[in-house]
């Protein structure tokens, strides 16, 4: 049973079909990746799949505790409340607020006080907010950010701020995470640090991820099947082995053989 | 952490009730003489437009230059009843109806117009100010352009203090709750709020209508502590008075908005003794003060409550709460 | 029918003067962002240098209008490198703070020297006095020199814009600022020209405005002021063609209304229609509503 059913999903910008008539599935608890060659069209369906952008046809659906949702024209915020979290492929934190008010603030839909607790400072508001700290610093421990978390987001090495970005998802309390190049502008060492990180983190949340990389190293070892785009369309899907073997993909990412030379 | 414990709870109870104490004092002892009880007023109203304005242009990020329009929801309203009903429970109906309705209004208004973004919400929102003030100008209830006057006064040091200390207790504790970091989240970055599922149109139109409520209850005050009003007081004008109060304390900083009240009021009272010019060192002062300390005098820091607690942490600024 | 021919020609008219000094808001706030609000006081100070060279020196309309263009033209250039250059990479909203100061400044230093009361403009005489009538339609030579002037500015407006060196220094300053520095444009110099020619623009309608009201006032230029950024808005703000249309459509809503409707109500009818627009579209008549990349 899947947890997450794309059907035939589309989205033009004015005549430019960036996405064409994409069909995925994703199976509880697996970990997929999206690739393709730059302009592919795969952090627009990123985009699709949290409600930033609507899309011009096709259905998006997501099974949670046996019921089925639709997700195509929901809000973003909706979206979110029904468990999917994404982080951003130009990191989107909120730089000039610290560390620990950015993982709060993803918490907000679970937080259990009203208006007038909040502008009273009601006993519901005190045990609340130290509930949300708590949570908010076991967090933070295992991104290893707690001890910096009165640090401004902005202040923080790239690295981290990748790293807090996750957790900010997270916070969210998601079923289906949706990483958008994680491992962008990291070294070596810490693109593989990352990897062991997502592994865990699926364990730990018992997460279903899908991420978009152009770190091929970091792909091709955790991912369990691949969806490869291009042009806004699918090419391949398959595991690992299968994607690097692929015709089509070689040719989208190297360019056609050139058979005469 | 700016998280209340029971100590600092009892710390600022006692330094409110202390402040109220020594300014009743002064003006029992007439030092606080009858002249500059008027300047008292002013800069009570000015603190509770400028905190609930800051709430909805330094906190959410929206950038609304009608909060005159809500003000004069407030202070019509309140005169209204007072003039039927002077008696102090008429006066504390005038000033939650008034509140009451402009907070009404200002939710009507919001959900269509806090779509827009930036200056285009400013002149939507100056727009609304203005058509307020035509349909005050040309009803005959509220007497036209003449205004209203003779309107009973019930203001005094009591009721000042009580709804200024409210306004700005409750806005503080607000900025400090979940509810208020969802409004931070939406100045921050609107799309990441969304995505982290903030509803940031109802936290837009939440704090709109937050503060259109608190500039209510300013207009209020303002028409039972000054005997008269009329529409052309609550002009743009107005509007771009409580703007500048709030930019020169610090976007973001309730502690800033107060000072910034305090210290324009006090200016403005000094520069008096100057008629013939004294709008044009007012306009001076804040090129100046503008082009030297951009970021408003507190920038978005806060400085501690408890003046009278510990005199030496008095400008030892409290981690940033926003 | 004849009525509303008269409507249209003086909503013309005022139209012409509201876009002249929507140009100059459209123009700033597309190459920085900023709501100029001197700039209505600019267009004040305009009225007031027309006033003195017509009636102390005796000059003529045509020269009194480009000495105080000129004048214009140099005090918006000192306001920008005095109260907005410092300020370039600060937040917007206090270089808008920093503007109302420079307003503020202009409004009452102008009331300090002149004093506050209301001047009356020296009539025109000779064939611009002049009125033609057909039936009881009535059109003054005052309105065909307003609108006449108009167009000749704004033609040449849309030439230094379109096709100048500076103009195209302009457009790509207000696209990308460091993009077009990187390829070799003085920022700096082309948003002293972008000041100085806005500024020119209602150091024009200030004189123009003179001639339509017949009075002068230090306040004058507050509600004309908010009206033509209104105008701008409208169009779409940093658009030139949007301030055009904008100002025209101002200035015909406020005839219209006040012909047929409640003349008392103008302002409020006018702010309606403009919250209306904005709902429908946000970002102005020709705006394009740009999202934001993710």
């Amino acid at each position: 049973m899947a947890i997450l059913e794309i059907e035939k999903l589309s989205k033009s910008f004015g005549g430019l079909m960036a996405v064409s008539n994409v069909s995925m599935s994703l199976e509880p608890g697996e970990l997929v990746g999206l690739i393709g060659p730059n302009g592919a069209g795969k952090t627009t369906v990123f985009n699709l799949l949290t409600g930033i952008y609507v899309p011009t046809s096709g259905t998006i659906t997501l099974y949670r505790d046996g019921k089925e949702i639709k997700l195509q024209g929901q809000k973003p915020y909706n979206i979110c409340k029904n468990g999917i979290a994404r982080t951003f492929q130009n990191i989107r934190l909120f730089k000039d607020l610290t560390v620990i008010d950015n993982v709060r603030i993803a918490m907000h839909k679970n937080v259990g006080y009203g208006f007038f607790a909040s502008i009273f400072h009601l006993p519901s508001y005190r045990k609340e907010e130290k509930k949300l700290t708590e949570k908010c610093m076991e967090l933070l421990k295992i991104f290893k950010l707690d001890h910096k978390k009165d640090e401004y987001a902005r202040n923080l090495p790239y690295g981290e701020q990748r790293h807090l970005e996750i957790a900010r998802a997270l916070a969210t309390d998601p079923m289906l995470l949706l990483l958008d190049e994680p491992a962008a502008g990291m070294n070596p060492a810490e693109t593989s640090q990352l990897t062991e990180l997502i592994c865990w983190i699926r364990e730990k949340f018992n997460l279903t991820v899908l991420l978009i990389e152009h770190d091929m190293s970091l792909v091709m070892k955790i991912c369990e099947r691949i969806y490869v785009l291009d042009y806004g369309m699918v090419i391949a899907e398959g595991t690992p082995d299968e994607i690097r073997s692929n015709k089509r993909v070689i040719e989208a990412y190297l360019g056609e053989a050139v058979n005469d030379v | 952490m700016s998280r209340l414990n029971e100590h600092p709870v009892i710390k600022k109870a006692i330094s409110l009730i202390l402040t109220y104490v020594i300014v009743q004092l002064l003006i029992s002892t007439n030092i606080i003489s009858a002249y500059l009880q008027v300047t008292l007023a002013t800069i009570c109203i000015n603190i509770i437009l400028a905190v609930s304005l800051n709430l909805i242009t330094g906190i959410t990020g929206q950038f609304s230059l009608g909060h005159a329009g809500f003000m004069s929801i407030g202070a019509y309203l309140c005169a209204m009843i007072v003039l039927r009903m002077p008696t102090i429970p008429g006066f504390l109906l005038g000033v939650f109806a008034g509140a009451i309705t402009a907070a009404l209004v200002g939710c009507v208004v919001g959900l269509p117009t806090l779509r827009l973004r930036g200056d285009y919400l400013a002149i939507a929102t100056l727009g609304m100010a203005e058509i307020i003030r035509v349909i005050f100008l040309n009803l005959e209830i509220t007497n036209g352009a003449a205004g209203l006057s003779g309107i009973p006064k019930f203001v005094n040091w009591f009721w000042l203090f009580v709804f200024t200390a409210g306004t700005v207790i409750v806005i503080s504790n607000f900025i400090n709750s979940s509810h208020g970091r969802a409004c931070i989240s939406v100045r921050e970055d609107e799309i990441a709020a969304d995505a982290m599922g903030i509803n940031t149109t109802k936290y837009k139109v939440m704090a709109f209508t937050f503060g259109a409520f608190c500039a209510g209850i300013a207009g209020a005050l303002y028409a039972s502590s000054f005997y008269f009003i009329e529409p052309s007081l609550f002009g743009f004008m107005k509007s771009i008075d409580v703007l500048v109060i709030v930019v020169l304390g610090g976007l973001g900083s309730i502690s800033g908005s107060v000072l910034a009240a305090v210290l324009l009021a006090v200016i403005s009272t000094l520069l008096q003794s100057f008629p013939e010019i004294r709008m044009v060192l007012y306009a001076l002062l804040l090129i100046i003060i503008m082009l030297f300390r951009p970021q408003g005098l507190m920038g978005s820091k806060e400085i501690t409550f408890n003046v009278f607690g510990k005199l030496g942490d008095m400008f030892a600024s409290r981690k940033r709460r926003v | 029918m004849e009525r509303l021919l008269q409507q249209l020609i003086n909503g013309i008219s005022l139209g012409s003067i509201y876009a002249l000094i929507a140009l100059g808001y459209t123009m700033v706030y597309g190459i920085i962002k900023l709501i100029n609000f001197a700039h209505c006081d600019v267009y004040m100070i305009g009225a007031y240098v027309g006033y003195f060279c017509m009636s102390y020196f005796r000059l003529g309309l045509l020269p009194s209008l480009l000495i105080a263009m000129v004048v214009c033209m140099l005090l918006g250039v000192a306001i920008e490198k005095i109260a907005y250059k410092p300020l370039r990479n600060a937040a917007r909203i206090t270089v808008l703070i920093t503007a109302i100061g420079v307003s503020l400044f202009l409004e009452y230093g102008t009331m300090f020297f002149v004093k506050a009361e209301t001047r009356t403009y020296p009539p025109l005489t000779g064939l611009l006095a002049r009125t033609f009538k057909s039936g009881s339609l009535v059109v003054s030579m005052q309105q065909i020199v307003i609108v006449g002037i108009t167009v000749i500015l704004m033609v040449l407006l849309q030439f230094i814009v379109k096709k100048t060196k500076i103009g195209k220094a302009m457009r790509a300053v207000s696209l990308d600022q460091d993009a077009a520095e990187l390829m070799g444009i003085s920022v700096d110099t082309t948003i002293s020209c972008t000041f100085a020619i806005g500024s020119a623009l209602a150091g024009a309608a200030g004189v123009l405005v003179g001639i339509y009201y017949n009075s002068i006032n230090p306040l004058m230029g507050m509600t004309p002021g908010i009206k033509a950024f209104i105008a701008a808005v409208f169009g779409g703000i940093g658009l030139i063609p949007g301030a055009m249309i904008g100002g025209y459509f101002i200035g015909m809503v406020e005839v219209f209304v006040s012909g047929y409707g409640n003349s008392m109500f103008r302002d409020a009818v006018l702010y309606a229609i403009l919250i209306l627009i904005l709902i429908v579209k946000p970002a102005g008549l020709l705006g394009k509503n740009v999202r934001e990349k993710v």
